[in-house]
C-alpha cells in the first residue's frame, strides 16, 4: 500500500535556528503514528508545515502519492488533513456550533451544523451541547469540540498535538477509544506526545526528532519507555533518587481557606485544609483551572486571606504580603515563568533582585549591591547549570528549561524552610526536569517543607510523599502517594469526592 | 407642535450622529481593532461633506464625499496599525489630531457659507399622527439610515456568517488565522466600515444638524461614541440605548437650564455623561456576555 503522507527533506529556518533539518516522515493508511521529541525538537514546526500554517524552506510533500503544496490550512483540510491543536484554537465567547461553523464552508446552515455535531458526538463517543458557550466548558469538552470540528471535514489524516497533557486518565482513555475507532475506519492519526507509555500503548509507528533532525523511526511497541527516552534525549535520563526520611514538625498549615475566584475563568477556593511537614513533599494534582491559581496566590500572599487560614512555622500569615512571608523563610515559584516568575525584559541579575531583595542581602541602605546580586546569580547559574548566551541576558532570551532552572534555583539557593512551587517542570526537557525534581527532593531532605502543585501525575507520583487532589476549588485529603492509584487520583480530578479517597 | 414633541425631535437629532459613529466603531472593535480616531474621521467627514455639498449643490454628493473621506482616514489608520503593526492607541490619537487640523484646511473657504438643511422625507398622512407622527415619519434620510444601520449591524454580527467570522477574529486572531481566515483583510474592511460611519456621522452634523461648517464642530462627539461602545459592552442594541439616552439627557438638561433651576450649569452639562455611564453600567452589570473582544487592541503579525 502506498503511504498516505510522505514528507521528504523538509527544512525550515527561523533566522539562525534550524527548526527542521531535512526531516523525512511517512505515515501509512490506517496507522496511528507517533511524533516524539523534546520541547524544541521541531515537532510543532513540522506539523504546522503539514497543516499548511507554515511554509517550509525546502522539501517536498506527497499526499496519497501525489505531490502537493500546502499553502494554507484551508487547502490542507480540502485534501483531508485535520488538526487538533495543543493550545486550543477555540473562540471562548462563541458557542460550540459557532466554533464548528467557522471551520466549515460558508454555505452550511446552522441547523445542519448542529445536527452533524450531534451525530458525530454520538458516533465517536464525544458528548457535546452545540449551543453552550465555550468558556463554560471543561478542557476535555473543549478538546472534543476540536476533534469533532476536525472530523466534520472527514479527514484521512488527523494530527493531534499533545492531546492528553490536559486530560484526566479517564478522559485520556476515552480519547484513545475514539482514536482506535478512527483507525478502524481506515483513517490515520499523527500523534504528538511526551508521554511514552501512552505512545507505546496506542501507536503503530514512531518517528523521533531531536534538535530538528529525525534520529530514529521505530515500532514503539517493541521499545521500552527508557529506550524511547534515550533516543529523544540522546543520553540516558538520570533516575531521580528519593531518600527515605521522617517528616518533622508542621511548617505550613492551611485551614478553612476560602477565596473568591480571581476572574471569570477562575475557581473559588472552598474551605481548603492542608498540612505540610518539614522534610516532606506534598503534591497537589488537578486539571488546570480548578483553583490552583487561587491556591498559589493565597499561599504566596499575592492575595490576602483570613490571618489564621495560612500558618507558616506557627505564625498566622494569611494577611501578610509576599515579602513578609519570604522573610519568614518561605519561597514561591509560580507556574508561568515568563511574566510571573521572571520579568521578560529584565536581565537575570535584575530578576534575581526581584524575588531576593528583602532576604538575600542584596540591598544595603536602600542601594542595590551589584556585586552581591551578580555573585548570587553566578551561584544559581553554577548550581543549576543554567545555559545562556552572554553573561547576563534578558530573561526572555533563555530557553524554557534554562529559565525554569533559573527561577527554581533562585528560590532553592535561599535554603527556604517552605517552598511552594507550581508546575515545576511544565514544558521543560527531560534533562532539566530531572535536575529540578532532584533539587526539590534534596531540599526536602535538608528539612524544608515542599508543596508542589502540578498537572503532571507522573511527576507527582515520582517525587511526592503525599498527594492531594484539587477539583472545583476543593482539596481532598492528602494521602501517602504509595497508597494511591492513578485511577483513584483520576476520579478525584474529575471532581468525584469521597468515594475514591475513602 | 407642542414642547414635548419638539424636545423629542431634538433628542433624535442629538442622538443620530452618536449612534452612527458608535455603530461603526462597534464593528471595528468587534474585529479586534481599537480606533481612537473617531473624532478625527468624523470632523473630516463633516468638513468634506459640507464643502462638496456647497460646491455641487447636492446633499447626496456631500454625504457620499463625507463617507469617502472618513474611509480615507480609516485607510490611513489601517495601513499603519494593520500593515505596519503600529500601536493602535497612539495611531488613533494621532488620527484625531490630524483630522482636526485637516478639517480646518478643508473647511477654510466655507466658513460662513450657509445652505438649507437636508430635506426631510415626509410620509403623507402618517406624519400627521399626533406626537409620534413627526418623530417617526418626517425625518431626514440620515436618521432613517441610522435605524437601518442599527438593524443591519445587529443582523450582520449575530445572524450572518461574515459577522461570525468577524467576531471570531476579534476574539482570537491567532485561532482565526489557524483556521485559515485572513485576519488583516477582515480587520481592514471593518476599519473602513468604521471610517465610513464616522464620516456619515460628520455629514449629519454639517448637513442636517447645524447646516453650516465651523471648525471643531464635532465637539467631542467622537469620544462620546467611543465611550458608548465600551459602556454598551459591544452590543448594538445597547449602543442605541446609550446614544439616545445621551442625546435625551443632553436636550433635557438644556431645557432644565433654561427654566433656571438654580443648579450650576457645569453640573447640568455633566449630567448626560453621568446618566449614560450609570445606566449602561447597570444594564451590563453581572453579565458575562458583556466582555471586550479578547484580542481588542493587540496587533496581529502572522508567523511565516
Amino acid at each position: 500500500m502506498p503511504p498516505l503522507l510522505e514528507a521528504r527533506g523538509i527544512v525550515k529556518r527561523y533566522g539562525a535556528l534550524v527548526a527542521n533539518d531535512h526531516v523525512d516522515l511517512t505515515v501509512a493508511p490506517a496507522e496511528i503514528h507517533a511524533l516524539l521529541g523534546e520541547n524544541g525538537a521541531g515537532k510543532s514546526t513540522l506539523v504546522k508545515i503539514l497543516y499548511g500554517l507554515v511554509q517550509p524552506g525546502e522539501g517536498a510533500i506527497a499526499f496519497e502519492g501525489r505531490p502537493v503544496a500546502l499553502a494554507s490550512p484551508a487547502q490542507a483540510r480540502r485534501l483531508g488533513i485535520g488538526m487538533v491543536f495543543q493550545h486550543f484554537s477555540l473562540f471562548e465567547a462563541l458557542t460550540v456550533a459557532e466554533n464548528v461553523a467557522l471551520s466549515l464552508p460558508a454555505e452550511t446552515p446552522m441547523a445542519t451544523i448542529e445536527a452533524e455535531v450531534a451525530r458525530l458526538s454520538a458516533a465517536y463517543g464525544l458528548p457535546l451541547e452545540p449551543r453552550r458557550e465555550v468558556w463554560r466548558l471543561s478542557v476535555g469538552e473543549r478538546q472534543r469540540i476540536e476533534i469533532v470540528r476536525a472530523l466534520l471535514q472527514n479527514p484521512k489524516l488527523l494530527i493531534l498535538d499533545e492531546p492528553t497533557s490536559v486530560l484526566t486518565p479517564q478522559e485520556a482513555d476515552r480519547l484513545f477509544e475514539t482514536l482506535e475507532r478512527l483507525k478502524a475506519e481506515g483513517r490515520s492519526v499523527l500523534y504528538i506526545s511526551h508521554k511514552l507509555d501512552e505512545v507505546r500503548r496506542l501507536c503503530d509507528r514512531a518517528t523521533i526528532l531531536r534538535a530538528g533532525r529525525v534520529v530514529a523511526a521505530c515500532d514503539p511497541r517493541v521499545e521500552t519507555a527508557a529506550s524511547l527516552a534515550r533516543m529523544m534525549v540522546g543520553a540516558d535520563v538520570g533516575e531521580v533518587r528519593t531518600a527515605a526520611h521522617e517528616p518533622g514538625a508542621v511548617r505550613l498549615a492551611v485551614s478553612g481557606l476560602s477565596l473568591a475566584a480571581a476572574d471569570t475563568h477562575g475557581t473559588a477556593l472552598r474551605d481548603v485544609a492542608l498540612d505540610v511537614r518539614a522534610g516532606e513533599i506534598v503534591g497537589i494534582a488537578g486539571i488546570a483551572g480548578n483553583g490552583q491559581d487561587e491556591l498559589f496566590a493565597a499561599l504566596s500572599g499575592e492575595r490576602g486571606s483570613a490571618a489564621g487560614s495560612v500558618v507558616i512555622d506557627g505564625s498566622a500569615v494569611g494577611a501578610e504580603n509576599i515579602t513578609a512571608r519570604r522573610k519568614r523563610g518561605a519561597a514561591f515559584v509560580p507556574e508561568e515563568r515568563l511574566g510571573h516568575a521572571a520579568a521578560p525584559r529584565f536581565t537575570l541579575s535584575e530578576n534575581t533582585l526581584l524575588s531576593g531583595h528583602a532576604t538575600n542581602g542584596l540591598v544595603r541602605g536602600g542601594f542595590v549591591d551589584r556585586n552581591a546580586v551578580s555573585g548570587w546569580l553566578q551561584r544559581v547559574i553554577k548550581a543549576f547549570d543554567v545555559r545562556m548566551s552572554g553573561p547576563d541576558p534578558e530573561a526572555r532570551a533563555l530557553s524554557g528549561g534554562n529559565l525554569q532552572k533559573f527561577v527554581v534555583g533562585r528560590e532553592i539557593l535561599r535554603e527556604p524552610s517552605l517552598l511552594v512551587v507550581a508546575q515545576p517542570t511544565w514544558g521543560v526537557d527531560a534533562a532539566a526536569a530531572a535536575t529540578i525534581r532532584q533539587a526539590l527532593i534534596d531540599l526536602a531532605a535538608r528539612g524544608a517543607a515542599v508543596l508542589v502543585i502540578s498537572q503532571d501525575l507522573d511527576e507527582l507520583f515520582e517525587i511526592s510523599d503525599r498527594v492531594a487532589v484539587i477539583a472545583g476549588g476543593r482539596l481532598s485529603e492528602a494521602v501517602p502517594a504509595r497508597s494511591l492509584t492513578r485511577g483513584e487520583v483520576g476520579l478525584l480530578m474529575g471532581g468525584i469526592h469521597g468515594e475514591a479517597a475513602a | 407642535m407642542g414642547l414635548f414633541e419638539a424636545i423629542l425631535l431634538t433628542v433624535v437629532t442629538a442622538a443620530t450622529p452618536l449612534l452612527i459613529a458608535a455603530l461603526g466603531e462597534l464593528v471595528v472593535e468587534r474585529s479586534g481593532v481599537l480606533n481612537l480616531g473617531v473624532e478625527g474621521m468624523m470632523i473630516v467627514g463633516a468638513a468634506t461633506g459640507f464643502a462638496v455639498a456647497i460646491l455641487t449643490g447636492s446633499a447626496l454628493l456631500g454625504v457620499l464625499a463625507a463617507v469617502a473621506a472618513g474611509m480615507a482616514m480609516a485607510a490611513l489608520f489601517a495601513g499603519l496599525t494593520l500593515g505596519l503593526a503600529a500601536n493602535q492607541v497612539a495611531t488613533g490619537l494621532a488620527l484625531t489630531i490630524l483630522g482636526l487640523g485637516l478639517s480646518g484646511l478643508i473647511g477654510r473657504d466655507f466658513i460662513g457659507a450657509r445652505r438649507d438643511p437636508m430635506a426631510k422625507i415626509v410620509v403623507p398622512y402618517l406624519s400627521d399622527i399626533p406626537v409620534i407622527g413627526k418623530l417617526v415619519f418626517a425625518q431626514d434620510p440620515i436618521v432613517y439610515a441610522s435605524v437601518a444601520l442599527l438593524a443591519g449591524v445587529w443582523w450582520f454580527l449575530f445572524r450572518s456568517r461574515a459577522g461570525l467570522v468577524l467576531r471570531a477574529v476579534g476574539e482570537s486572531h491567532a485561532s482565526a488565522h489557524a483556521l485559515g481566515y485572513s485576519v488583516l483583510k477582515i480587520r481592514f474592511l471593518a476599519v473602513l466600515f468604521g471610517g465610513g460611519c464616522a464620516g456619515l456621522a460628520g455629514a449629519y452634523l454639517s448637513l442636517a444638524y447645524t447646516p453650516f461648517w465651523s471648525p471643531g464642530m464635532t465637539a467631542g462627539r467622537g469620544w462620546i461614541a467611543l465611550a458608548i461602545v465600551v459602556f454598551a459592552s459591544w452590543l448594538p442594541l445597547r449602543v442605541a440605548i446609550g446614544a439616545y439616552l445621551f442625546g435625551g439627557v443632553t436636550v433635557l438638561q438644556l431645557h432644565a437650564q433654561a427654566q433656571g433651576l438654580g443648579i450650576p450649569s457645569q453640573l447640568m452639562s455633566a449630567l448626560p455623561y453621568l446618566a449614560t455611564i450609570l445606566v449602561l453600567v447597570l444594564i451590563s452589570a453581572g453579565r458575562r456576555g458583556s466582555q471586550a473582544p479578547a484580542s481588542l487592541g493587540t496587533p496581529f503579525v502572522p508567523d511565516r
